[in-house]
């Protein structure tokens, strides 16, 4: 059996299902490996101690028809995890304990999982490098002084360095896609709708989704599976029949059209994405898919259109920030200071910015030439996929313009961070389900992704075309845990 | 069109963010940098398209108006940032 955790959910699952492990077993060896792995940064809060004692209580007494058996998982600090501090990575929630349980991080416990702990990320999941929260920025296991991308940063980080067989991020324009495609592990975020959002820190509430975030495509089924639910006390939860996903995944993709848009193709595109990109094109060939060229002629609009509709919603979701209910409060001589203090003292400079971008083109006078127009143009860009899914099943495209880059490289330039998401944006804006896997790798051996981009509701589909794919290119992470103490 | 500094500073305080002198003269940068990029979305006529409002297309649930949690005021007080046992403390307001 190879080390405990290097392996996959499916791997634990079964051993744990089969008796050769324990979850003791399995929440230790996890454990054991984050003490020596501070340099990372991943955690915000550990949940060690009560992840043992969990861990001894599911052996004690183990229901091995659960999904998740005994599994040791720690998530992204953005869900809500009742009795266990929750920060979004920010100054202004350092101290808030939930009273209350996010649903789709209870949807894990429902089926045996056991929470490690708290994983770090961008303030409020604004950012695409982990660098804007304020418990400090994360490394990415491929390499010293990398981002690991960004918001879900110290998920993407722990997963890569196997830290956490599985977790779950957030993502709102790139969010889960990006980080995973920057430490070559797979990220999902599902149809807007599929996972509920209630518990979750709100960012963008028309574009947040909750995702897995996994080792390989089988593991990334069976999470799916887990956490996605329909829910009462989330007003856009959608109640559909939902597959089982993990059940249901096949290679089988003969038949199956996948559109490659021309609009992805954009200037000074490094040679290598072009190629990977080619790869994934001539590798589903491989699998009988159907290649169709297919534009998407909105797609050059949808970063403005993001850095309007996102910092709007933004500005009205953390207007509930303002000391005092709950969080960081900053005395003032009256309440209109206090508020001011609060929030300039507990934002941190990215947050602030969008915050001010959002009421800007809230504000009166500039509502119809921002936030309406914003509005409108999501609608063609809607549309555009709408069109497309006349006439394919299945989208591909790369899933980042560039591998990840070094710490400190584009902090002092806000628009050449934005940049980062070109390729993930559009589909939080039409709700779409896309999904990240690890293709290759650039000249400084560093990770590559492509993205899936799937139909409404049709998770099945892009799992199992990135399930082909992986087949096909046996992509292998090579990290050396340059990282590891003792 | 560009953002100037009394602009920022209305924002600021319509966004309820006390900013000073130098950190306005940075935003402002920034901001105009970012709404030069926004500006694009003017080379589209958007004239008779139907403004997106929510992806998720369902009308909104019915429910009973039930009371389903009960002592749930020491759970919600327990993390104001001042201290008390039945109320949320603020600063004074009514001189």
């Amino acid at each position: 059996m190879s080390d405990i955790t290097n392996q996959s959910l499916f791997e634990l699952t079964s051993n744990i299902k089969e008796k050769r492990l324990s979850s003791e077993e399995i929440t230790k060896a996890f454990i054991n490996r984050a003490e020596k792995s501070k340099k990372l940064n991943v955690y915000i809060t550990d949940n060690f101690e009560k992840a043992i004692d969990q861990s001894k209580k599911f052996d004690s007494n183990p229901n091995l028809d659960f999904k998740l058996p005994g599994i040791p998982i720690a998530v992204k600090d953005l869900f809500c995890t009742n009795g266990v501090r929750t920060t979004a990575g920010s100054k202004i929630l350092n101290n808030f304990v939930p009273s209350y349980e996010s649903t789709v991080t209870q949807n894990l416990w429902d089926q045996g999982a056991i929470l490690l702990g708290k994983l770090n990320c961008d303030e409020f999941a604004m950012g695409s490098s982990n660098e804007t929260s304020f418990f400090g920025n994360v490394q990415n296991p491929v390499g010293e002084n990398l981002v690991p991308g960004g918001s879900s940063g110290g998920s993407s980080a722990a997963v890569a360095a196997n830290l956490t067989p599985v977790t779950i991020g957030t993502d709102t324009g790139g969010s889960i896609r990006q980080p995973a495609s920057f430490t070559g592990t797979v990220g999902l975020k599902p149809t807007y709708g599929s996972c509920s959002r209630y518990g979750i820190v709100a960012f963008a509430s028309s574009l947040d989704q909750a995702g897995p975030m996994t080792k390989n495509v089988r593991d990334c089924s069976m999470l799916l599976e887990v956490i996605s639910s329909f829910d009462q006390k989330d007003s856009t939860s959608i109640d559909y029949k939902r597959n089982n996903y993990s059940k249901e995944l096949s290679k089988d993709i003969k038949g199956k059209k996948i559109g490659i848009p021309k609009e992805y193709r954009v200037d000074n595109m490094p040679e290598e994405i072009e190629q990977l990109w080619k790869n994934g094109i001539s590798y589903a060939k491989d699998c009988g898919a159907e290649i169709i060229d297919i534009s998407l002629p909105h797609t050059n609009y949808a970063l403005p259109t993001y850095y309007i509709v996102a910092p709007a919603e933004a500005s009205s979701n953390l207007a509930r920030y303002d000391g005092v209910k709950y969080g960081f409060r900053s005395p003032g001589q009256n309440l209109i200071e206090m508020y001011e203090k609060t929030r300039s003292e507990g934002f941190g400079d990215e947050v602030k910015r969008r915050i001010m971008i959002g009421t800007y083109v809230l504000s009166s006078g500039y509502y119809d030439a921002y936030y309406l127009k914003a509005q409108k143009v999501r609608q063609l860009i809607k549309k555009d996929f709408d069109d497309a899914f006349s006439k394919v099943d299945a989208i591909l495209t790369p899933s980042t313009p560039s591998s990840a880059f070094k710490i400190g490289e584009k902090t002092n330039d806000p628009v050449s961070m934005y940049l980062n998401d070109i390729f993930t944006v559009p589909i939080n804006l039409a709700g779409l389900p896309g999904i990240s896997i690890p293709a290759g790798k650039d000249k400084n051996n560093y990770p590559l992704g492509l993205q899936v981009i799937g139909k409404p509701f049709d998770e099945q589909n892009i799992l199992n075309i990135s399930y082909a794919l992986e087949d096909k290119i046996n992509f292998k992470n090579d990290i050396s845990d340059w990282w590891l103490s003792e | 069109m560009s953002i100037d500094l009394k602009t920022v500073k209305h924002i600021s305080k319509l966004a309820r963010i006390s900013i000073d002198d130098e950190k306005a003269n940075k935003l402002k940068g920034d901001l105009n940098n970012i709404f030069e990029f926004i500006e694009k979305l003017n080379e589209l006529n958007t004239d008779n398209v139907k403004a997106l409002t929510s992806i998720a297309e369902t009308t909104l649930r019915f429910r009973k108006d039930e009371i389903k949690s009960e002592n749930i005021r020491e759970k919600i007080l327990k993390n104001s940032p001042e201290e008390n046992k039945d109320f949320f403390v603020v600063p004074k307001v009514v001189e």
